[in-house]
């Protein structure tokens, strides 16, 4: 592993580093485990970057990033034996993950429809022992956007049948709170389409999200590099899932590192409390006692 | 005759959930797998009793890489 890290101060690698004007939410949080973790159905994560385990070129980078970005909790999909070279048996993918001593997080990423999204759920419980589901229903091929009803219906669905339901969703602040009115235990809104790295492009609206629900907010898709996971925390976000933006990078595992580092440095931030934006400039330099020179 | 994930197959009908796995190269403890037949789920627990009927569609999931 390279030492591209090496510059950074160690408080911003740590993600449970003490921080002075944290908001509300952080300090429940730190009241409640002890350090900033987050709380998903009955899962308390140290870390609060999900990882998405496609795209690495080999299972051995996709461990080695796994260690880097410090995750606890990774995406899986759930597809025919024999389908992938490495999909079963000693060295597979589900003996890594195992080994990585990682959480899973099965999604339904492929289903086109409510009834196969359920399917699909029911099986990943049967295949994980999971109740966790990332709920993905698409709706249009070329954008992966979600199919919005029948997200909502398969959502009801699965929590009716015990799941602890992550629905991935636009970033429509009404269609969030109908997801939570159902039962979903967090939200998923796309900062941009999955795998475009277009990082977040209507940040009016995932603050939006972040004010409608109570649940926590994980930005899932668009991520393109650290800037966007560090954004999305500043804007209120509890946690970031990255997976293109890590496994489709040049060096998968240093960015790895970078998503970590920024998604602490946007939990930081957001808990510090920036300043307005303003048009003109403001001094930080007073006035007072400027000599005359002339 | 049973249709295995997607392919038609010389396993017949009266054969268990367990032998269609085999048939795939899945052993009964196999982490990670899951069975659905016709559209409903086959708990781990029923694949040795569970009887194929004439014409089923199995599918035998497993993990793969995704987002």
């Amino acid at each position: 592993m390279s030492d591209a890290m090496a510059d950074v101060p160690a408080t911003i690698l740590e993600d449970d580093a003490a921080a002075p004007g944290r908001d509300a939410a952080a300090e429940r949080d730190a009241a409640g485990v002890g350090r900033d973790a987050l709380q998903i159905g009955g899962l308390t994560l140290g870390s609060r970057l999900l990882l998405g385990t496609g795209g690495f070129p080999s299972l051995e980078l996709m461990a080695h990033a796994i260690e880097a970005s410090g995750t606890e909790l990774v995406t899986v999909a759930l597809r025919r034996v024999g389908s992938g070279p490495q999909n079963s048996g000693a060295g597979s993918l589900v003996a890594t993950l195992a080994a990585a001593g990682v959480a899973l997080l099965p999604n339904t990423a492929g289903c086109h429809t409510a009834r196969d999204a359920v399917l699909t759920a029911r099986l990943a419980r049967e295949a994980f022992e999971t109740d966790l589901i990332k709920l993905e229903v698409i709706g249009d091929e070329d954008t992966l956007l979600p199919d919005a009803p029948e997200l909502l219906r398969a959502a009801e669905e699965l929590v009716d049948d015990g799941f602890v339901v992550l629905p991935y969703t636009t970033d429509d602040p009404v269609l969030a709170r109908r997801l939570v009115d159902v039962g979903c235990a967090a939200v998923m809104p796309l900062g941009s389409p999955i795998g475009s790295g277009m990082g977040i492009r209507n940040p009016y609206n995932i603050a939006l999200v972040r004010e409608a629900v109570e649940v926590p907010v994980v930005l899932d898709a668009g991520i393109g590099t650290a800037s966007d996971a560090a954004l999305a925390m500043e804007l209120g976000c509890d946690a970031v899932l990255a997976a293109s933006a890590i496994a489709r990078a040049a060096d998968p595992v240093a960015m790895a590192r970078a998503m970590r580092a920024a998604v602490a440095a946007g939990r930081l931030a957001r808990g510090a409390g920036r300043i307005p934006r303003r048009l003109y400039a403001r001094a930080s330099t007073p006035n007072e006692g400027l000599p005359e020179l002339t | 005759m049973i249709v295995l994930n997607g392919e038609r197959t010389d396993v017949h009908a009266g054969a268990t959930v367990a032998a269609a796995l085999a048939r795939v190269g899945v052993k009964p403890d196999a982490r990670g797998v899951a069975v659905a037949v016709d559209g409903e789920v086959v708990p781990r627990s029923t694949w040795e009793a569970f009887a194929l009927a004439e014409g089923s569609h199995v599918e035998v999931l497993t993990a793969m890489q995704g987002g």
